[in-house]
């Protein structure tokens, strides 16, 4: 097995398609994740994502289309792109009469000894196995929970486990499927970190969510998912660009609208906040400049920026 | 993947407590036996039964008579519904799968395990009745037993032909085994598996008894299901054995292929 070049995509699919009976969960999706990317994968529930997840996993067969993941096809080289994946799909799952590291034990148990990287050698290996477990229990934050049955978690600590079952052989794409259900706000920014510092180190990171909030505050690159259809998919400065609008707010607005020569707004059909306006193909410079020369007070100037939501809201309407 | 999937199944209470069970049943029939010293009469009640009275080195058999109507086709059936299905329901199988684990290797390994506690609790019983009827039943104070057919057996007979018991016991209920992991393949019900593959044996059983079905009753399940006790005869009459092995090994085959070919290729979305 050839090790991928660094700039083999970390995922790639080409009109990936899959339709149950006569619904089309999937339709035609070109998705390209770059090594090193925090891709948020953005969708309504019911849009496909956890389809697209699981195909990508080589759980769900594509009905057509290809799919790449780390320049392995899948599902015909699952196992030697899966040997360096870790995945969290639709919530955490653990044998309920086990604790936290006996069940880690088994599924590494489980894995393939070799997982085709010749510089991670000891990943699969058994020596190392207690090592590892006790590593990912000490990141995900549940290094003392003991022998407790995981029947008796609660849901964030289950979540934490699935992460750190994700995470145990240290991979090189991390997919994710709404890895922040059932965690505290702390807890939530706990995980965040986390992927952040994996991310550094050179893991990429897949991240499927509805929650827009999360991906902001997360991704670099978005996918957004409509339908089972690909509607956007750009760097998140990209999709928060701006609109070419400029917003100042004044203290007197009517002064300021006279000064820039546009009819003052009427503030119970804009919704704006008192003082301010919005204003079409005038930069930054030239609107404070004019108000500045007409002894108009300027709070804040400023380009009107895109938020996620909006564009999110308009690709999906 | 296999020494996995056999500590799954003796880390797991479950097997235990099963296996348990089915020894207890001939504990408490045993205990009846020697507190009245009733026996059925021949011909009734449970298969070799009425024979073992005195006779406690039969006791292995007559106690893998007594649990085979029902209690270990339905051990063996749960066990076996659960081995995918079980795994499916809990969720633990897309992690399995994405591990990877590849899906022949997983089904192999899953009917490894089923196959080891078949032959676990088979053996178990046949252990639990070997005592209960040494200490309960006596062994008569000779060194020999006697057959069904009334000819002395020497020790070292008796053991061989209890061995080839327990492997042609066991071996009925691979075959059981295998059509209830066709049905886990098929569906996300651990316990929709597990009666399905006893409603086939209920059916089968119904089938055999049926005089208008005598053409397909050659190649029932249960058909040869008792023709183990043709080993306690002497001279032993090979025949039915080694058509019962045949009829079960065809069943094996054809529900572990369509196990497989399901199992290999569907979508797992649980």
């Amino acid at each position: 097995m050839t090790d991928p070049s660094p700039d083999t995509p970390a995922v790639a699919t080409r009109g990936l398609t899959k339709r149950f009976g006569r619904v089309t969960a999937v339709d035609g999706l070109d998705l390209l994740v770059r090594p090193g990317d925090r891709y948020g994968f953005l969708g309504p529930n019911g849009s496909g994502k956890t389809t697209t997840v699981r195909m990508l996993l080589g759980l769900v067969h594509a009905t057509s289309g290809e799919a790449e993941v780390l320049g392995h096809p899948v599902p015909r080289q699952a196992a030697a792109a899966l040997a360096q994946v870790g995945a969290l799909v639709e919530g955490p799952a653990a044998y309920p009469h086990l604790s936290a590291r006996a069940n880690l034990r088994l599924l590494d148990a489980a894995g393939p000894r070799d997982v085709g990287d010749p510089l991670a050698a000891e990943v699969g290996s058994r020596r190392s196995r207690r090592r590892r477990i006790e590593s990912v229990l000490e990141e995900v934050g549940l290094a003392d929970v003991g022998r407790k049955p995981v029947r008796a978690y609660s849901l964030g600590m289950r979540q934490r486990l699935g992460l750190a079952a994700a995470l145990l052989r240290g991979p090189r794409l991390l997919v994710l499927d709404e890895p922040t259900n059932g965690l505290d706000p702390r807890g939530i920014a706990e995980v965040r970190d986390l992927l952040l510092r994996l991310n550094e180190g050179g893991t990429t990171v897949f991240l499927s969510s509805h929650l827009l909030a999360e991906v902001e505050l997360f991704c670099t690159r978005v996918g957004v998912l409509h339908r089972g259809r690909l509607v956007a998919q750009d760097d998140l400065d990209a999709l928060r660009g701006p609109t070419g609008r400029t917003v100042v707010d004044v203290d007197d607005v009517e002064a300021a609208a006279r000064a820039l020569g546009v009819p003052p707004p009427d503030r119970r059909r804009t919704g704006e906040p008192a003082g301010r306006l919005v204003l079409e193909g005038s930069s930054v410079a030239e609107a404070t400049s004019r108000l500045v020369r007409a002894d108009v007070a300027v709070l804040e100037a400023a380009p009107e920026r895109r938020t996620l939501e909006g564009s999110v809201l308009e690709l999906t309407s | 993947m296999i020494r996995v999937e056999l500590r799954k199944l003796v880390s797991r209470p479950r097997t235990w407590v099963s296996i348990g069970l089915l020894c207890l049943l001939p504990v408490v029939v045993a205990v009846f036996l020697a507190v009245t010293g009733i026996a059925p009469r021949p011909g009734q009640g449970p298969t070799l039964l009425a024979a073992v009275l005195g006779n406690g080195a039969l006791y292995p058999a007559a106690a893998l008579g007594i649990v085979l109507p029902f209690f270990l086709p339905i051990a063996v059936a749960v066990q076996a519904g659960e081995a995918v299905a079980g795994e499916a329901s809990t969720g633990t199988l897309r992690y399995l799968l994405v591990r990877p684990v590849g899906r022949t290797r997983l089904l192999a390994a899953k009917l490894v395990s089923v196959v080891a506690y078949t032959l676990l609790a088979v053996v178990a019983v046949a252990v639990v009745g070997y005592v209960t009827g040494i200490s309960l039943l006596g062994n008569s104070g000779q060194l020999t037993t006697t057959t069904l057919s009334g000819t002395a057996l020497t020790p070292t007979d008796l053991a061989w032909r209890t061995g080839v018991m327990v492997l042609s016991i066991g071996w009925s209920m691979v075959g059981l085994a295998a059509i209830s992991l066709f049905l886990s393949t098929l569906t996300d019900s651990s316990l929709g598996a597990a009666l399905g593959g006893l409603a086939a044996l209920v059916s089968s059983t119904v089938l055999v008894t049926l005089d208008a079905a005598g053409s397909v009753r050659d190649y029932l399940p249960t058909r040869y299901w008792l023709a183990w006790v043709d080993l306690f005869r002497d001279p032993i009459p090979w025949h039915d054995l080694q058509v019962g092995a045949l009829v079960q090994a065809g069943y094996v085959l054809v529900f572990l292929g369509a196990a497989w070919a399901n199992f290999t290729t569907r979508d797992v979305t649980s």
